[in-house]
């Protein structure tokens, strides 16, 4: 009913609908999704996460989305500001506010809803609330169809455990309540390690008790590859996973964003962690 | 930190002043007038702040020249002399040149606090959320420096009198716990917590705003205020407790003053710009070597010279990678480990302060 309302209003004034032609993304996800919208001749800077797709790393970078300064951010003279929830500081929001800038929340919610959710927000905000409808419609599709293909694989489910950063042997895992474990449950897994919420780092006894069919990790698009240091870990070495090898690698902001391509990585996920089930 | 022996006897040669005093205190007062001008006019957004004379500013111009710049120098500017003024009270303190607020487990007190507020934030009752707003960290970072102070003193004192080398020990020892109860804190801190952390620790000036300057401008005031009270009887202290008394310094009042007058700035700085180290070290050596050891010099000169040196590096911290900002501490210890380093390799017998 709002959104009837808030587009009949927007039908009614098709200046103010596109008065917010200057429009500063905080936030990987919420980058992807103004793509995704067309709309991304509106943007004029972008923070250091917002580094899909690739021509938006041309834009000027305001900074970490959790450390923004404010004069650098109101530098590139935004007129909206969409920011992913927990960008900050506070001191800077506040800061940015009292500038007299417009700025959206945009909530954050590792579900197929809440990806629907995050795009009316972003398309609400930027004034194009039919595209959103049609793009929230096309990823909640997406997201069906990938979980249907899902559906149909009757296999055992292989249990994934999703190392977040490995320092010199000192492996942070991914626990309840993150954005890698419901990725890993929506393409067919089961989180190995469920003991803890958040990140955390994991003692050797964990990871051995976790005995994780599958390891998961971000391939940060840099070339680097630590996959034999992992497999060398002494704990991780004797679990199923380190035994066969079985180490599965997929860009950071397409697995954990939760935006427009999470269908494709429910898809991603699912055939790689097939492709390492036991023959 | 070893290296430092606090008891050594350090003489006090009246060594030849290489630069004049007055004329160096002059000369920094004007330096930091003009790094105050040019802080006032960089920054990633270009706005210059004689454009308001010429035109009417929009209000995002506004905000940037009279909410963000400017609070965010005079913050810098306060917490620059109280960094710098504190090492000299340190240094002084501890008859060591080496000494810095660090030591003494004040910062670490101060960051255990900040963390504290940081990770179990959202545990804490409604009440102190509704009093401290978004300044929770803050303000738990100075109550953290300031109970640190009080356990130091009452265990410095614990003989009667002030003993400096068991509040040196006690210190590294305050420090070490604070850090272990950091490190528990790290360990049960989210994947957010750990980047706020993490950034926290880095030291920033991004955050300054009127309230933020208005809560601490009190009491680095305070501190600048009373630390050249203390100058006298530091410079007797320069030649030992015993000499000094004998001289008729009220050394247990300088010792008593020195330290709530570190605590305070240091407690203060921590709790507005997080972690930013060695401006209490470089700015005091660079002095001494210009114009002596006297207190009565060093400790104005060292004001004027932190200031202006934290001054330029928040300026160059703005601006290196506009519109994205790098954490001044990065900056300080970029120029301040190498300082560091010389001043080390640099000291021979006899030498000292």
């Amino acid at each position: 009913m709002n959104r009837l309302l808030l587009s009949a209003l927007l039908m009614l004034m098709p200046l103010a609908a596109h008065a917010q032609d200057r429009v500063l993304p905080l936030g990987g996800t919420v980058t992807e999704i103004i793509y995704q919208l067309g709309e991304q001749q509106r943007l004029i800077g972008r923070d250091t996460t917002s580094t899909w797709p690739a021509e938006a790393t041309a834009l000027p970078d305001v900074g970490y989305v959790r450390a923004l300064s404010p004069e650098g951010v109101l530098s590139v003279s935004p007129d909206l500001i969409l920011m992913e929830e927990g960008a900050g500081p506070a001191e800077t929001i506040e800061a940015l506010r009292g500038a007299g800038v417009r700025m959206v929340t945009v909530p954050d919610d590792y579900t197929p809803e809440g990806v629907a959710q995050k795009v009316r927000v972003v398309a609400d905000a930027l004034g194009v609330p039919d595209k959103g409808a049609d793009l929230a419609a096309r990823i909640e599709a997406d997201i069906a169809a990938a979980r249907a293909r899902v559906a149909e694989d009757h296999g055992p489910k292989p249990r994934v455990l999703f190392v977040l950063a490995n320092s010199g042997g000192r492996l942070t895992g991914g626990g309840a309540q993150t954005a890698a474990s419901s990725i890993i449950e929506l393409a067919g897994g089961e989180n190995a390690v469920t003991g803890f919420t958040g990140y955390k780092t994991l003692s050797d006894e964990a990871i051995a008790t976790a005995a994780p069919d599958v390891i998961l990790m971000m391939d940060r698009g840099d070339g680097s590859d630590d996959t034999a240091g992992l497999l060398a870990h002494p704990a991780l070495a004797h679990t199923p996973a380190g035994e066969k090898g079985a180490v599965v690698r997929l860009p950071g902001l397409l697995l954990l964003g939760f935006g427009p391509r999470t269908g494709a990585a429910i898809d991603m996920l699912h055939s790689a962690l097939a492709a390492h089930r036991a023959p | 930190m070893t290296v430092l022996g606090a008891s050594a006897p350090i003489r006090n040669r009246r060594a030849p002043a290489r630069l004049p005093a007055g004329p160096v205190v002059a000369g920094l007062a004007v330096l930091l007038v003009l790094v105050a001008g040019a802080s006032l006019s960089l920054g990633a957004s270009g706005i210059l702040p004689w454009e308001m004379f010429l035109r009417p500013l929009n209000p995002a111009e506004t905000a940037i020249l009279f909410s963000i710049r400017l609070p965010r120098l005079i913050l810098g500017a306060l917490v620059g002399a109280g960094l710098a003024v504190s090492g000299v009270l340190m240094q002084g303190l501890f008859r060591n040149p080496l000494a810095d607020p660090g030591l003494v487990g004040v910062s670490a007190g101060g960051g255990l606090g900040a963390v504290g507020a940081i990770v179990l934030g959202g545990a804490l009752p409604a009440g102190i959320h509704a009093v401290t707003g978004m300044y929770l960290a803050p303000v738990f970072a100075f109550a953290g420096a300031g109970i640190t102070t009080l356990i130091l003193y009452r265990l410095a004192r614990l003989r009667g009198h002030t003993s400096v080398t068991t509040m040196l020990l006690a210190g590294i020892v305050l420090g070490a716990l604070a850090n272990a109860f950091t490190g528990i804190l790290i360990y049960l801190a989210d994947d957010r917590q750990l980047r706020d952390l993490t950034f926290w620790g880095l030291g920033s000036l991004a955050g300054a705003n009127w309230v933020k300057l208005a809560a601490a401008a009190p009491v680095l005031l305070a501190g600048l205020a009373v630390a050249p009270l203390l100058a006298r009887g530091l410079n007797a202290m320069a030649m030992g407790e015993p000499a000094a008394r004998h001289m008729g310094v009220p050394v247990e009042r300088v010792k008593r003053g020195a330290i709530f007058a570190v605590a305070a700035m240091t407690g203060a700085a921590v709790a507005v710009s997080g972690g930013i180290g060695f401006v209490g070290i470089v700015a005091p050596h660079v002095l001494r070597l210009a114009i002596g050891p006297d207190h009565r010099r060093l400790i104005p000169a060292s004001a004027l010279f932190g200031a202006a040196l934290l001054i330029v590096a928040d300026t160059v911290a703005r601006l290196i990678v506009a519109p994205a900002e790098l954490p001044i501490g990065i900056l300080m210890a970029l120029i301040g480990a190498p300082v560091f380093l010389w001043l080390l390799l640099s000291r021979r017998p006899g030498t000292v302060m």
